[in-house]
Parts: structure tokens; C-alpha cells; sequence
């Protein structure tokens, strides 16, 4: 049993504040992962979850302990480095049986760990070599491997992908998901990377200038985002935005055009949709294209809206041209909307 | 090339000729450095007969009779030992206290870092003839006059600031990752420092402890000034100057700088690191 639990925790670095007040529960044996733009403040929660930085104000909880006052070895974690930090005077071995060794385990049990677990991160076969012998991505295992040797009840992940090569990260994505699911524990994976968000989490917690803005599953993220800055953020590209003013009876005007929408009390409203919850029809959003781009799989249009910018995908048999007018309907069932004032979301 | 022949100079003749200057000011650096060593070797491996003749041999005898005269010359032995004495505190003393504050340089932010790093070297401004004579005072008062400790300790004050520089930019060159794993895998702050630091760092602690001692082997005033009966080598050379033999001086000038030259060869890469020049 591991849950976590952070308890109004605060981080001030001299006059600047990197987290404000943040309260999360992640429930035992979750992977969390910590999203957000460099500078949010995902990596300082973390490491004041390993005990590497100590909180300004507030309690970290580990299972039933409370953990903020002990030093990194006594909170039960392993920890997975942006840049691997594998030790480069010791073997792959003797690096992934560090943490066992320390903690005085006999030999036969260290070897039946290290072997485990390097078989599980498919580097059996390195055992011998050093750190410097070793590319990246086996680098890489060798950290996560280190860590899982452990046999943690939370393991803390740092943009652990974020050094590799496209290929490899995405390989190493599917890999991790899959190992880390089976070990059962708790996971808090840090990362600027909404893509590797969206495929690893059981849980996204959206943070924004040291507050988290929204911790939901990747779908919730995606389709009903808390605030303007969560659904600009994810999604790619992000969502379009629209201003509505009220035609009253709940209805609202965007573009020329009437939608249904909340019967707040508002005298205006941000109408937002995803590029690809727009459809051609013969109603709609009147737009001009200006940039068209093939992707392949489907054609990205940027169009104008009346001077503000505004995307759709569109299947990729259509023929568009920059100039041409289109006429977009969005599904009404994925229309959202934000108070332009709070940015927050209006039901 | 004449005057006249200037406009017609082209851009490889201009490449030669810098190739040439680049060539030449090495060879004369070179010559600077290993001219007076060359000789120094030679007069030391030559029979005191033919050191004190004249022309020179520009070959060495391979005769050992001005370095056993050296070695039998009255007090020799001693200032030799006082020398190796001295130099071995030194580097003891000045690793302990460099040390510890190099890591604290590069690992830990603290209000006036930037100065004191600065004032580490400013230690090194002081000129020693100044300081000499206070020195000489205190020390008396103490009883740390003419001891080893005494001038160990006088030493220790000129190569702290190198053990602090060389140790401070090696510690920055492990990252700080490491500790931060190894505190992750179940260190303390102590254990983490000795299981994954300290292996990465001797080689550099090595060549900084050999530094210090270089210092303190080739160290003549505060030798001269701050001993009497326990003189070092440099002391004791220095001293007898105007009353030994030629062959005596070559000789003792020899064993002085062959120590220094070994060991400042062998840490070469790690000096380098001292000025913040990546090494290897």
C-alpha cells in the first residue's frame, strides 16, 4: 500500500514562488504523470516528493507515514534521472545492485534481483560493461532497471525520455507502461511531453505556474479541460477559441452563427472546439483558408475567423485551397466553454 | 623577400611565412624551458673536476662523484628529510582543508560564494617577505619556530588556494545526479560522498595533493626565513650559496627540480582542469 499524498505543499526559492498550495492523492499502484511547459513546477513537486528539495510549507505522505522530514533513503522511493545517472565507475551489475548492496541484502539475493530485473529491461546481456560502453537508451534501462531493483513502493521518474531519439522513445514508452504496470507500484512521472502524457497515465495532473489546473484521466484532459490554459495545452494542435456573446434563451452568438450553450449570466463567453470536431457542411462557421497543410493522415487548414485564428482537420481527400471559404460545423456535443475572465470552464 | 616584392607576395607565402614564426616561437619557448635543464642534468651526471672546467661537454660523463659528494656533504641528509617532511604535511593539510571547501564551492549556494572564491586567491597577493617578520614573532612566541609543523603550516597557506580551485572544479565536474541517486538508493549524504564521489574524484585528489606538495618542496623564503637548525633543501642549498662548490649547487639544484618536473608531468591533465580547460 502506497498511496501519496501531498498536503498543501508550498515552495518558495528566495522571493520566488515555484509551487503554490498544491494538494494531490495518488492512489496506490497509479501512474501519475506531472504535465506541463518547463518552469511550471512538475520537476521541484517531484523532488520534494523524493525528499531532494524540502517544502516551503505543507506534508508529503508516503502509505501511512508522513515523510517530509525524512531524508531520501527512508521514504521508500526510487527515483529515475533526466540524464540516467548511472554511476560510471561501477558495471551495469553492480549499478542496478547498488540500492541492494546498501541495504546489506546477501549476495545470492542481489544476483537474483539484478538478473530479474536486467531480463526485464532486456539488458541481461550488459551486465559486465560500463556506463561509458553503453548508448543511451541502454543507459536508460540501466536507470529504470536500477530503480525497479529496488522493488520500491513508489518509483519517481524525471523526464526520463526526454535525452532519447524519437524512435527510441516511443519504443521505450511502450516498454515502460508495460513493465511499470506490472510491477505495481506507484509511479509520479514528470514530463513536458503531452503525447507521452496521454499514452502512459493513468492520471494527468496539468500544471501551470507552480498551481495544478486540472488532474484528471487523459480523456477527461482532453475532452472537458478545467480551464482556457488546459485545453490550449493539449491537443495537437490545441483547441480554437471563439468569442460568444449571449442571444439569450441560453443560446449564444459565435462567428454570425446561434449555438446552444450555458444560461449563465454572462455577458460574454470563450466558445472553444477541437480542430478535428469541425465538419464541412452547408451551416456553419463561415472560414477562409490560408495555410494548407497535407500531413498524410488528414489535412491541417489554418483559417481566419473574423481576424482571429482558427484550425480544422479535415479528411485528406479534400481539396482545399489557400482563399477558399468554408463553411465548418461543429459536433455540438464537443463545443466547450470558458469565462474569457477566470479562464475557467463553463458548464 | 624585398619591398618591392611585397604586392606580389601571395596568400601561401604569407601561410609560410607564419608557419615559420609559429615553428620558430616554439622551438625558442622549448629551448627556454629545456636548455637550463639540459645543462643542469649534464653538470649533475659530470665529475666535479670537469664541472668546475672550462669549455663545457655537451654530453654528460655518467660520473656519480658530484652526486655523491652531494649526498655526503654534512647536513644534506637531514634538510633533505626536513624537505620531504614538510612537503608530506603540506599536502596532508592542504587536501584536508581544500578539500572540503571545494565541495562546498561547487555543490552549495551560500551568501558571498563569488567573493570568497575570489578572496581564496586573494591569499596568494600577500607578498611573503611582508608577512615574514610577524610571522618570525608569532612563531617564536608559539614555539612553532624552526619546526616542521611551523613551516608546514606556512605552506599549507600558500596551496590551500590551488587544493580549493583544483578540487572545486573537479567536484563540479561530477554531477550532482549521482549523489542525488545514490541518496535515492539508500545513502547518506557520508556513504553517498565515499561509494560514488570519492572514486571519481581521487585520480584528481591525487594530482591536487601532489600540487601541494611541489609547492612546499620548491619553497625558499619562508623556509629560509622560519627555520634555523631544521632547515629544508631549498633552505639549506640557499644558505650554503656562497661557500659550497660549484658541483654541490648543480647537483643539489638537480635532485630539487627532478621531483617537481616528475610529478608536475604526470598530473599535467589535472592542472588544466584548474583553469577550467576541459582535460582529455
Amino acid at each position: 500500500m502506497a498511496e501519496i499524498r501531498i498536503k498543501n505543499v508550498a515552495k518558495t526559492f528566495g522571493s520566488y514562488q515555484a509551487l503554490q498550495s498544491i494538494d494531490l492523492t495518488i492512489a496506490d499502484q497509479e501512474f501519475m504523470v506531472l504535465l506541463g511547459a518547463s518552469g511550471c513546477g512538475k520537476t521541484t513537486l517531484l523532488r520534494i516528493v523524493a525528499g531532494l528539495e524540502t517544502a516551503s510549507q505543507g506534508e508529503v505522505w508516503i502509505g501511512n507515514r508522513r515523510v517530509d522530514g525524512l531524508p531520501p533513503r527512508e521514504r521508500g522511493i526510487a527515483m529515475v534521472f533526466q540524464n540516467y545517472a548511472v554511476f560510471p565507475h561501477l558495471t551495469v551489475f553492480e549499478n542496478i545492485g547498488f540500492g541492494l548492496r546498501m541495504q546489506k541484502e546477501p549476495q545470492a539475493e542481489v544476483k537474483r534481483r539484478v538478473e530479474r530485473t536486467a531480463g526485464l529491461m532486456h539488458i541481461d546481456h550488459l551486465l559486465k560493461r560500463y556506463s561509458g560502453e553503453l548508448s543511451g537508451g541502454q543507459r536508460q534501462r540501466v536507470a529504470v532497471a536500477r530503480a525497479l531493483a529496488m522493488e520500491p513502493d513508489v518509483i519517481l521518474m524525471d523526464e526520463p525520455l526526454s535525452n532519447l531519439d524519437a524512435l527510441l522513445r516511443l519504443e521505450m514508452r511502450a516498454e515502460l507502461k508495460g513493465v511499470l504496470a506490472e510491477s505495481r507500484t506507484t509511479a509520479i512521472y514528470v514530463t513536458h511531453d503531452q503525447v507521452e502524457a496521454m499514452s502512459l497515465a493513468d492520471r494527468i495532473a496539468v500544471m501551470h505556474e507552480g498551481r495544478i489546473v486540472q488532474a484528471a484521466t487523459p480523456i477527461e484532459v482532453y475532452r472537458n479541460p478545467a480551464a482556457r490554459f488546459v485545453a490550449g495545452f493539449i491537443g495537437n494542435p490545441p483547441m480554437n477559441f471563439l468569442p460568444a456573446a449571449p442571444a439569450g434563451g441560453g443560446n449564444w452568438t459565435v462567428a454570425g452563427q446561434s449555438f446552444a450553450g450555458p444560461s449563465a449570466d454572462r455577458r460574454k463567453l470563450d466558445f472553444a472546439i477541437r480542430p478535428e470536431d469541425l465538419r464541412p457542411a452547408d451551416r456553419g462557421i463561415t472560414a477562409t483558408a490560408k495555410v494548407v497543410e497535407p500531413l498524410g493522415a488528414h489535412l491541417l487548414v489554418t483559417c481566419d475567423v473574423d481576424g482571429a485564428q482558427f484550425r480544422a482537420v479535415l479528411d485528406s481527400d479534400m481539396v482545399v485551397r489557400p482563399g477558399d471559404r468554408l463553411t465548418l460545423a461543429p459536433l455540438p456535443d464537443r463545443i466547450r466553454w470558458f469565462d474569457p475572465e477566470t479562464t475557467e470552464a463553463v458548464a | 623577400m624585398t619591398a618591392t616584392a611585397t604586392n606580389a607576395a601571395t596568400a601561401p607565402d604569407a601561410r609560410k611565412a607564419g608557419r615559420f614564426v609559429f615553428g620558430a616561437s616554439i622551438v625558442l619557448l622549448c629551448a627556454w624551458v629545456l636548455v637550463p635543464i639540459y645543462f643542469l642534468l649534464i653538470n649533475t651526471l659530470s665529475s666535479p673536476e670537469s664541472v668546475n672546467s672550462f669549455p663545457k661537454s655537451a654530453w654528460p660523463e655518467f660520473d656519480l662523484g658530484s652526486l655523491t659528494f652531494f649526498a655526503n656533504f654534512q647536513g644534506i641528509l637531514q634538510a633533505m628529510k626536513n624537505s620531504v617532511l614538510v612537503a608530506a604535511l603540506t599536502m596532508a593539510l592542504s587536501i584536508g582543508i581544500g578539500a572540503p571547501a571545494g565541495y562546498a564551492l561547487s555543490r552549495f549556494d551560500f551568501p558571498g560564494k563569488a567573493a570568497f572564491r575570489l578572496l581564496v586567491l586573494m591569499t596568494r597577493a600577500f607578498p611573503l617577505p611582508l608577512l615574514a617578520l610577524p610571522l618570525a614573532v608569532l612563531f617564536i612566541r608559539t614555539g612553532l619556530d624552526d619546526t616542521v609543523l611551523g613551516l608546514a603550516l606556512v605552506h599549507t597557506t600558500l596551496a590551500v588556494p590551488f587544493a580549493v580551485l583544483i578540487t572545486f572544479s573537479l567536484f563540479s565536474g561530477i554531477p550532482v545526479e549521482l549523489e542525488e541517486a545514490a541518496w535515492t538508493l539508500g545513502c547518506t549524504r557520508f556513504t553517498a560522498f565515499t561509494k560514488v564521489v570519492l572514486p571519481l574524484i581521487l585520480p584528481g585528489i591525487v594530482a591536487s595533493a601532489i600540487f601541494a606538495f611541489v609547492i612546499s618542496w620548491n619553497e625558499v623564503f619562508a623556509a629560509a626565513v622560519l627555520t634555523i637548525e631544521n632547515r629544508t633543501l631549498t633552505a639549506f642549498l640557499l644558505q650554503n650559496l656562497d661557500t659550497s662548490p660549484i658541483h654541490l649547487k648543480f647537483a643539489g639544484g638537480f635532485i630539487l627540480v627532478m621531483p617537481a618536473l616528475i610529478f608536475i608531468f604526470a598530473v599535467r591533465k589535472y592542472l588544466f582542469a584548474m583553469w577550467g580547460i576541459a582535460n582529455r
